[in-house]
């Protein structure tokens, strides 16, 4: 458990200075836990466990947006389960649920193999559709088609930098769509 | 949106990471605090003896109070703006003008005193304080909440609340130079009372505002 949390911590701090495969390599690896802590905390709410894929895509959003305000000299675990802890309350109560959220939940000690079957999130996909065209179109292309920056650049006869910029704008409108939502 | 496809989405979105909330928080506070001393001198103006004054122990021990608050809620604050910190081991910090204050009326006390106690705790300016207080707050509270939206607060009320002990503390520290009241009876009093006010309306702003 303890090497886990090193090895989370040393990936986000090549990410913070640039790595992206770091990055994506510890968004990967922390999926599964994140998975396996919504639903616990989902079944311990009283709400179906498939909705958990939405709770996920909000925390890797908010882990993007605010990683910032992670410090590279502290451990990467206890971060990510606050702000994981905090959307999990927040997507209950948005649901008017009383929230009873087990730090356990969220706890260190999470064991390591989750359900392996993946359930299919929605709200992401639907506030995508009201974004302003352009910042859709580049997600689309980028996280749908797969497409590179420079691909997503050619297709749309934008500069990469221009991508780049609709790409971050639509990740954070996202992030504020699926918040008030 | 599959998750995958999110996760490689974030992985491809190579901005740098935003800047610290320290630094924002600072950017916008130092942008509101010309507009609150623009309301100072518009509506208040500095006391005219305040070249006099300044040799009055007690008439500076306003400005170490409220400097005091305004600097350990900044602290408090940038702490709360992380998502896994919590407010233990940090009010304390709050603390220290309290603190402060107590020392400030004990000596007032052992001191002899023209006018009686009360006379001192109500003062001449409690109504403008109460006022002034609050209002050259708003633009420093606007400005620290739009710093700590920068960053994870999972207290937004909380956080809200000493965003608005922070503004008060400053507003205080311009209305100080005003105010000809300098016991700090007076300054438990009104002054708290104001920054109470303050207080609750960061609250109940920063727990619509602060979520992220």
């Amino acid at each position: 458990m303890r090497e886990r949390g090193d090895e989370w911590t040393a990936l986000m701090r090549s990410a913070i200075l640039g790595d992206s495969a770091a990055y994506h390599r510890l968004l990967k690896a922390v999926t599964p836990v994140l998975r396996a802590a919504a639903q616990r905390g989902l079944a311990r709410a009283g709400q179906p466990v498939d909705q958990s894929e939405d709770i996920v895509q909000e925390v890797l959003l908010a882990v993007h947006l605010k990683r910032h305000t992670w410090d590279a000299n502290a451990p990467f675990a206890p971060w990510l389960f606050a702000i994981a802890r905090n959307k999990l309350i927040d997507w209950l109560r948005r649901r008017g649920r009383r929230v009873f959220v087990n730090i356990d939940d969220f706890a260190d000690s999470l064991p390591g193999d989750p359900a392996p079957e993946i359930p299919a999130a929605s709200e992401v996909a639907v506030q995508l559709q009201s974004l302003p065209a352009r910042q859709r179109e580049v997600l689309q292309s980028i996280a749908v088609d797969s497409s590179s920056i420079k691909e997503t650049a050619a297709k749309f006869a934008m500069s990469e930098g221009a991508v780049r910029v609709a790409l971050h704008r639509g990740l954070a409108s996202l992030t504020t769509k699926l918040r008030d939502a | 949106m599959e998750t995958d496809q999110l996760i490689r989405t974030l992985a491809a979105d190579s901005s740098r990471p935003a800047r610290p909330v320290s630094l924002v928080l600072a950017l916008a506070l130092l942008a509101a605090m010309p507009v609150s001393l623009a309301m100072l001198f518009a509506g208040l103006g500095v006391r005219p003896d305040v070249m006099r004054a300044m040799h009055n122990p007690f008439f500076d021990l306003k400005f170490a109070v409220t400097l005091a608050l305004a600097i350990s809620a900044v602290g408090v604050a940038l702490h709360l703006s992380r998502p896994e910190a919590s407010l233990r081991g940090w009010a304390w910090l709050l603390l220290i003008p309290a603190g402060l204050l107590v020392g400030g009326i004990t000596s007032e006390m052992m001191l002899p005193q023209n006018l009686p106690m009360m006379t001192r705790l109500i003062g001449s300016n409690s109504r403008v304080c109460l006022t002034a207080v609050p209002l050259m707050s708003m633009p420093l509270l606007a400005a620290a909440l739009i710093g700590l939206r920068h960053g994870a607060p999972t207290r937004p009320a909380v956080s809200g609340a000493i965003a608005g002990l922070l503004s008060a503390g400053l507003a205080a520290t311009l209305y100080a130079s005003h105010c000809t009241d300098d016991s700090p009876l007076f300054v438990a009093t009104w002054y708290t009372i104001a920054t109470a006010l303050v207080a609750a309306i960061g609250a109940a702003i920063g727990a619509r505002v602060l979520r992220f």
